[in-house]
């Protein structure tokens, strides 16, 4: 009985993630479609909440739905309003666009259906928070200080390149 | 101590005697979650007469008198009349977007309130991160006040939702930073454990210097946070007539203004609850007679009683202060609160790692 609430919690989630993103890419309204991948977003916390991954869960509130989508929004604010709602665009865009989507989904399917997966349990419990500290800053094998530092090197980059623009000097 | 996972186990039991466990959890969350809405209203309606008669004794005014003893009717009026009130749809605006964001701001704001610690074994969200959670959820809150402004399709209120947006982003730094401050103290983020580590001293007394210094710079960060005191300038309305929520009506605006005071309370529950010790009551280490003596008040009284000070302390500040220019406020962030925030973190560091905590 347990593990059917959880299929149906999951087949909820799933649902709202897939009519959400189906409504994102289809509507012309750049502010709605920032809305609507805000669904998908918190579709995928609370997948990782179902998983017992709290602390993916919680980064995934925090970072897309608290960081990003606020970004989206204020990126939208601050195009001008003819380029805010999309207007029909020529045949060759839209068979591009379909090319490009359609060979996605069939190599994403063709992955899904032939990979052989590991035999992964799910987690039963959280994850301790003092154990993800350990791994993410510890320097031995299957650590990750590298990565870390690395991407910390990356946003700094990405903020001085911000400012490099905004300064016009 | 009053502990009351008794209560909750012995439903649960009751429950999972009648029924099979994933029904009974079902109806639990029912419950749990009705109760919160309950407990976060009736706390609203409190906060909201509170506000009325502080500004009133701080404007040498008496406030509401006429409805009911001392006007303690006039919040219910109100809220009846903002029920009754016509909801009106605007032409040319985003109407989805328009409705869909006083439910963004109320969703963030409530799962915020339901990670707080009334009392033991009364938590309702409380797992390993759960300060982080805590942080997380209440990020959003501001994605509903930027689409209440755009979508409004209405100057003033673009104006003050992008106010409202750079200074919510920004003070959102120093919020958690100052948490991360106590975080160090505590060496959790779990919110029950985290409180169940103040049981020999509050942190504000653990940390001494380091973590006053991270509960001032909380109690500022938390008043621009819930665009109060002397931040309120996205909805200054001398300049903007009401900001972001000018073109609601009825329950729309009521969203946005039950969720405004309950932010007041939410950023004052936290702050009760990592710097003031939650509901752990007032223990000093050696006096046995006097510690015991404090456990026979119950642990919602102590939590609800220190939440309260500190909601007085901001109310207080909202009403004294005169309001800030957007650049002021936005140069106090980043170049006062920011750097004195991640100097503390390093002092607070080097004091746990040294041991000179209390």
């Amino acid at each position: 009985m347990i593990l059917n609430t959880h299929a149906i919690i999951f087949m909820g989630l799933a649902l709202l993630m897939v009519i959400a993103a189906l409504l994102a890419v289809t509507t012309r309204n750049i502010m709605r479609a920032t809305v609507y991948l805000l669904f998908v977003l918190f579709g995928t916390a609370g997948l990782y909440f179902i998983l017992h991954y709290t602390f993916l869960g919680a980064v995934q509130v925090t970072v897309y739905a608290g960081g990003i989508i606020v970004l989206f929004v204020f990126a939208a604010l601050l195009i001008g309003k003819g380029a805010r709602d999309l207007t029909h665009t020529s045949i060759l865009r839209y068979t591009a666009g379909f090319t490009a989507a359609a060979t996605g989904l069939a190599l994403t399917t063709y992955l899904i259906f032939t990979h052989q997966f590991p035999d992964v349990k799910p987690l039963t419990s959280v994850v301790p928070i003092n154990l993800i500290g350990h791994t993410l800053m510890g320097s031995d094998k299957y650590n990750y200080v590298l990565p870390f530092e690395a991407v910390s090197v990356l946003l700094l980059a990405c903020m001085i390149g911000a400012l490099l623009i905004a300064r016009k000097r | 101590m009053y502990d009351f996972s008794i209560i909750t186990t012995a439903i649960d039991q009751f429950l999972r005697s009648l029924m099979p466990s994933g029904l009974a959890i079902f109806i639990e969350c029912v419950l749990v979650g009705a109760c919160v809405l309950v407990a976060y209203i009736v706390l609203a309606i409190i906060m909201i007469f509170m506000e009325r008669k502080v500004c009133a004794a701080f404007q040498c005014r008496l406030g509401p008198m006429r409805v009911g003893f001392w006007g303690t009717l006039q919040v219910f009026s109100d809220v009846f009349k903002m029920i009754i009130k016509e909801i009106i749809d605007l032409k040319r605006t985003d109407n989805m977007l328009y409705n869909l964001a006083p439910f963004l701001v109320v969703l963030s704001s409530v799962l915020t309130f339901s990670c707080l610690p009334f009392a033991k074994g009364m938590e309702v969200l409380d797992f390993n991160v759960g300060l982080f959670f805590l942080m997380a959820t209440s990020s959003f809150g501001v994605l509903g006040i930027m689409l209440a402004g755009w979508s409004s399709n209405n100057k003033y209120s673009m104006i003050g939702a992008m106010r409202s947006g750079a200074q919510m982003v920004s003070y959102e730094l120093s919020i958690g930073i100052s948490m991360l401050t106590l975080v160090v103290l505590s060496g959790t983020l779990q919110l029950s454990e985290i409180v169940s580590r103040q049981s020999d001293a509050w942190f504000i007394v653990k940390g001494h210097i380091p973590a006053f210094i991270a509960f001032v710079i909380y109690l500022i960060a938390g008043n621009a946070e819930t665009n109060r005191g002397p931040f309120d300038l996205p909805e200054a309305e001398s300049e903007l007539t009401a900001g972001y929520h000018t073109e609601y009506s009825g329950m729309g605006f009521g969203f946005f203004y039950v969720a405004e005071f309950m932010n007041l309370f939410i950023v004052s529950g936290i702050a009760s609850t990592i710097f003031l010790g939650g509901w752990m009551p007032l223990h000093i280490l050696g006096l046995d007679g006097f510690n015991a003596a404090m456990d026979y008040i119950p642990g919602v009284v102590w939590f609800l009683g220190k939440t309260f000070f500190v909601i007085w302390l901001l109310m207080w500040i909202r009403w004294t202060f005169p309001r800030l220019r957007i650049d002021q406020v936005i140069t106090l962030e980043w170049k006062y609160l920011v750097p004195i925030g991640i100097v503390n973190l390093l002092i607070m560091t080097l004091c746990v790692v040294m041991g000179w905590t209390l």
